[in-house]
């Protein structure tokens, strides 16, 4: 089975990196800050982990710098038991 | 006092990260009307400049047109200047109502609401039409009154990649469960000038039982063989649920916008809209001006068929002068540099040699995809196409950039 790194990491490329783009994201590729996920379409990735993973991440938690990496999305799943 | 030297401090820090970050926005003084021939004062305090412009909105040329003009003279003569009021205390002149009616007709919709501006009318339309039982679906690329719009109103968003009619597919099938599913597009888009696949996203909303949103801002009055649209070039008129559109690009280019479509949206935005409820109705003499903007081109297709034509020789002038340009048939012409900037050394040397472009770069287009917008106006003639384009070959000849890949351009400059 896939690890969960690898889950959302494969969610991402294939969510948000468009053909023909050049771009090759990593666990420490920068997602917003690096304008690969507008802040906007942010919301369509919180709600893949929440249903994913059956939580509900409160909009306080789901800062752009939470969001700004697959490792720290790791960190903050990890603040809701997810593993 | 508040604003206290420590207060004056933060704000001084957070323009100058945005100077050193070369996203710092400065005006260009245009003293003129707008037009293909205008005088610029750039920067501020410098001799003035005749330049030709390459970057305006004036898609019809319609901005300085005469008939236009006096219309909106005799416009400021019989009902006056402002009317110190919101549309629905005391704000509504019989002229308001004439110009909802003629867009109406001009749009081949069922009803009109008038809002100060466009941004107005995507900020007001979401929020005024649909609760948190709903889902947005909205093209990635859409314009950023859009977006501020969905993020005042409480139904969910999501997104879908640009034009990508296979992810918006899975994004509808998704969301079946929602009350009302609303598929969110521009008409043509501003950055890239490409037009949306509309027939495509009306099979798809009539499949999945979605409807249909569309900014035709950067469309109305030009695109479609009647200059009705991206709905007429696409083949699908009245069958979009909601349009919104400017008065302050092709269609006069002054100020207003508003939301056309389906009889109950329009009425839902009168009773509900924010913008429209609390803001100042728009102004008399810019009504009247728009009506005869209609009129004109409701009359003679010859406007639009003159950019048509000024589009298609400036597409084959740059592509033949080896620059790169990003395809399509808006008069929306991207030349791609790549470099954030070698984009913006261009724009300042065709200023140089009299072409008024300007250079976008991140974040207002992703990293990696900077150019300069150009855009065509019917109010272009041939010789203003043809110094504009000896300027181009100019100044891409001065940094090699002429008939090189993109890959070549990017070795050279980075991204």
């Amino acid at each position: 089975m896939p690890e969960m790194k690898d889950i959302i990491l494969n969610y991402i490329k294939k969510e948000y990196v468009e053909e023909g783009d050049d771009i090759e994201v990593t666990y420490t590729t920068p997602l917003i800050s690096g304008g690969i996920v507008d802040s906007f379409s942010m919301v369509s990735l919180k709600r893949f982990l929440e249903n994913k993973y059956n939580i509900q991440i409160p909009d306080a938690k789901a800062t752009p710098k939470a969001f700004d990496s697959v490792n720290n999305i790791i960190e903050l799943l990890k603040e809701f038991n997810v593993k | 006092m508040a604003f206290q030297e420590n207060v004056r401090e933060i704000f001084k820090q957070e323009l100058n990260a945005m100077r050193s970050g070369g996203i710092f926005k400065e005006e260009r003084i245009i003293c003129a009307p707008q037009g293909s021939d205008i005088e610029v004062e750039f920067p501020m305090g410098a001799a003035r400049k005749k330049v030709i412009n390459m970057c305006a909105n004036n898609y019809l040329g319609l901005s300085s047109h005469p008939d236009v003009v006096e219309a909106a003279r005799k416009g400021l003569d019989r009902r006056g200047y402002g009317m110190s009021s919101v549309r629905f205390i005391c704000g509504t002149q019989d002229i308001h109502k004439e110009l909802e009616k003629k867009l109406t007709e001009f749009l081949g919709t069922e009803d009109t609401i008038l809002f100060p501006s466009c941004m107005d009318a995507n900020a007001g339309v979401f929020e005024a039409v649909l609760t948190d039982q709903d889902v947005m679906i909205a093209d990635r690329l859409v314009h950023a009154s859009i977006v501020d719009g969905m993020r005042l109103c409480k139904a969910q968003q999501d997104t879908y990649k640009h034009s990508d009619m296979g992810h918006l597919e899975e994004k509808l099938q998704l969301h079946q469960s929602a009350r009302l599913r609303l598929i969110i597009t521009d008409g043509a888009f501003s950055m890239d000038g490409d037009l949306a696949k509309l027939d495509k996203i009306v099979e798809l909303a009539e499949k999945y039982n979605a409807m249909v949103f569309l900014d035709d801002s950067h469309a109305s009055g030009f695109i479609g063989k009647t200059g009705r649209g991206t709905q007429e070039h696409c083949g699908v008129m009245g069958k979009i649920d909601i349009i919104t559109t400017t008065l302050g690009k092709a269609l006069g280019g002054a100020s207003g916008g508003c939301v056309s479509g389906r009889r109950e949206i329009v009425e839902m935005c009168r009773q509900k809209a924010r913008p429209y409820l609390f803001s100042n109705t728009i102004p008399p003499v810019v009504v009247c001006g728009a009506i005869r903007v209609l009129e004109l081109v409701s009359a003679t297709t010859e406007r639009r068929d003159k950019l048509e034509r000024n589009t298609a020789f400036w597409r084959k002038g740059l592509t033949e002068a080896g620059l790169i340009i990003k395809e399509g048939e808006t008069p929306i012409v991207p030349v791609m540099l790549f470099n954030a900037k070698l984009s913006q050394d261009v724009a300042k040397d065709l200023y140089e040699e009299g072409i008024y472009a300007v250079g976008f770069f991140f974040p207002v287009v992703p990293k990696g995809q900077a150019r300069i917008r150009t855009q065509l106006s019917a109010a272009h003639e041939k010789h203003h196409l043809e110094k504009a384009l000896a300027a181009f070959t100019k100044v891409g000849k001065k940094y090699g950039i002429l008939h090189k890949t993109k890959q070549e351009v990017i070795d050279m400059y980075g991204m």
